[in-house]
């Protein structure tokens, strides 16, 4: 709200000088254009790559596109294959992870926000460190605890298949690490939320569970946007617990980012084509969802 | 705002004294326990505190005890015989010395570079201008993407004979250079691509930040005849402190653990000579050496590290009332 008045109170400032500096803005475009180049030619070459015949590779220019001969879809094809196991897995896990903490964590900013009582600062920063912690502290006991002591494919083996049991692991794996971001950025907006209303509630005898369900949870759908948003394409994009959990790229729980990690290694080097067409690929669902609610994820980066 | 809690909390507290009926005895006493706030919203931070505090503390608890045995290869660990060694052993291994050197040029140059790059950024942007939320959208793309994306991208940039950083070194005469295999490179090299896809996140902070900032001080400043840049220095720089403070502790907590770009970069736990740094070599002595205690102790290092770096920062944040 106050963003928008400042910048519409700062279009007209700017307005005016914009006459005065006309040189200026042309510069301030050039730098701006320049910096897009900059930051898209990585993915920009990627893709001409990927597209390209392994004489082309050799022919043109990385940045440039390959000509109507050049051109194939091999690789995507090729990529995809090898994909799209993993694409199916990282959907598998990451979409229950990413609902499941986006609910814990609104269920713990409620709790620890709107209502009060003593104590509850200390509580929060349990929460608040656990978003910072290196996971190269806690990896070994975990990786010890799903496969020695939890053994979810051993206890549950009349239910769950192998891999559906490590899928589950990396659910709730996820979920737990997952946590701490979504209080934080859940308590970011019930920190703002009016207390008026909460206590009216409660003077009218509404119980805590029932002021969640009937006034917090409906206000909070914008912010469940934001979350959802984030934690899909942080979960999707992790790699730390893959490769730790799931072990092998062979596995048939491999999630995508790990499938990528070895794609098409062979003893000649690496197939740049195939590579670029599976990073593409890998990256095409966060792509999407990031390009579609580009705000919604700043917003979810900026608390 | 305040005020106003602290209001709340007497007539909450009225209310209480009124239905209690000032009778004091036991079963009271135990009703409003039993009606007080703290057991009413604990099933809602009860049960993520739980599992959070289980996976994270309790982990990080287990993996200081594991960091005291012995423990390599196959099987469990035996937690009979602890004892500092491993410890020992890390501050006699040169090349836990020579990764914590290049976990710091990592820390210190990534850190700053993105600051700065982030702030150059936001700067551009801070204005009316067409298109400036594409530019935004742009420039935060490789912050949304995996870094096993990023590192492909990476490597082909990088790549000796036909990567684009070589032809653009060519066209002033320059090069080929082998960014990732040359040691002396290297560290350079990743750092760049780091800051690459980072700056992106920095700039949204600062952004947030600069927007935040009313108006009729740039305006004063613009009467008062100061250049952009000059505006800039004095006074709207010193008012982005706090999210300069913020970004930076992000920023170095990821230095500490930046695993994923390394590992996809260079094909394994193996990062090239002189580009190993702590995240990478905790990972390789445990999941390629299998030497699990060992591997835990510098596992343990980080979580310190990182501690020494988290914990100044909340206070701060507690005493200002941010939290």
């Amino acid at each position: 709200m106050t963003d928008e008045t400042v910048s519409a109170g700062r279009t007209v400032a700017d307005e005016r000088l914009s006459d005065r500096f006309d040189l200026t803005r042309v510069g301030l475009y050039a730098a701006l254009v320049g910096l897009t180049i900059f930051y898209l030619i990585p993915v920009q070459s990627g893709f001409v790559t990927s597209i390209k015949t392994s004489e082309a590779l050799i022919n043109t220019q990385p940045f440039a596109p390959p000509g109507p001969d050049g051109a194939t879809v091999e690789k995507w094809a090729f990529a995809f294959d090898a994909l799209s196991r993993g694409l199916v897995n990282s959907l598998v896990f990451t979409v229950p992870a990413t609902i499941l903490c986006a609910v814990l964590g609104s269920m713990a900013a409620y709790g620890l926000t709107l209502v009060d009582w003593r104590g509850q600062v200390a509580v929060f920063v349990l929460f608040i460190a656990g978003i910072f912690i290196p996971y190269q502290s806690v990896v070994i006991p975990l990786t010890q605890f799903w496969s020695q002591y939890a053994m979810l494919d051993h206890r549950l083996g009349l239910v769950l298949s192998s891999h559906q049991a490590t899928l589950l692991e990396l659910i709730i794996t996820h979920t737990a690490y997952g946590i701490p971001i979504c209080t934080m950025l859940f308590r970011s907006q019930y920190k703002t939320m009016s207390w008026e209303m909460i206590e009216a509630a409660r003077l009218d005898g509404a119980s805590v569970s029932r002021i969640y369900r009937r006034i917090v949870l409906p206000l909070s759908i914008p912010m469940f946007a934001v979350v959802f948003i984030f934690q899909f394409t942080q979960i999707w994009n992790e790699f730390l617990f893959s490769l730790t959990l799931i072990g092998s790229v062979n596995d048939p729980a491999a999630s995508t980012t790990l499938i990528l990690s070895g794609l098409g290694e062979a003893l000649e080097g690496v197939d740049y084509p195939l590579r670029m067409a599976g990073a593409l690929i890998t990256a095409l669902p966060t792509l999407i969802v990031y390009l579609l609610f580009a705000d919604k994820f700043a917003e979810g980066v900026r608390v | 705002m305040k005020r106003l809690v602290a209001f709340l909390r007497t007539v909450r507290t009225e209310r209480r004294v009124r239905t209690d009926g000032g009778t004091a005895d036991e079963r009271s006493t135990a009703g409003r326990w039993r009606d007080s706030d703290f057991l009413q919203s604990a099933p809602f931070w009860g049960p993520p505190l739980v599992l959070m505090g289980l996976f994270v503390y309790g982990a990080i608890g287990w993996n200081f005890l594991l960091s005291l045995t012995d423990h390599s290869g196959f099987g469990r660990p035996d937690y009979t015989d602890l004892g500092l060694q491993n410890y020992w052993a890390m501050i006699q291994d040169p090349s836990i010395w020579e990764a914590t050197r290049n976990t710091v040029v990592l820390l210190v140059v990534f850190t700053l570079a993105c600051l700065a790059v982030g702030l150059v950024l936001a700067i551009l942007l801070d204005r009316e201008i067409r298109f400036g939320r594409t530019f935004r959208t742009v420039y935060l793309l490789p912050f949304a993407l995996s870094f096993i994306v990023t590192a492909q991208f990476w490597r082909w940039m990088y790549n000796v004979n036909d990567g684009i950083i070589n032809q653009f070194f060519g066209l002033f005469g320059l090069g080929p250079y082998n960014w990732l295999g040359d040691p002396r490179l290297v560290l350079g090299a990743v750092i760049f691509a780091l800051v690459w896809q980072f700056s992106g996140y920095t700039m949204v902070i600062y952004l947030a930040a600069l927007r935040s900032i009313p108006t009729a001080q740039y305006e004063a400043a613009r009467v008062d005849g100061a250049g952009t840049f000059r505006m800039y220095r004095r006074v709207i720089v010193p008012q982005l402190r706090p999210a300069i403070v913020s970004a930076t502790v992000v920023l170095v907590l990821f230095a500490l653990k930046a695993f994923d770009f390394l590992y996809a970069v260079f094909d394994g736990y193996r990062p090239r000579q002189g580009s190993d740094i702590l995240a990478t070599k905790m990972m390789r002595e445990g999941f390629n050496n299998s030497e699990w205690a060992y591997s835990s102790a510098i596992g343990l290092t980080l979580f310190v590290l990182s501690l020494a770096v988290i914990a100044p920062y909340l206070y701060t944040q507690y005493k200002r009332g941010n939290l």
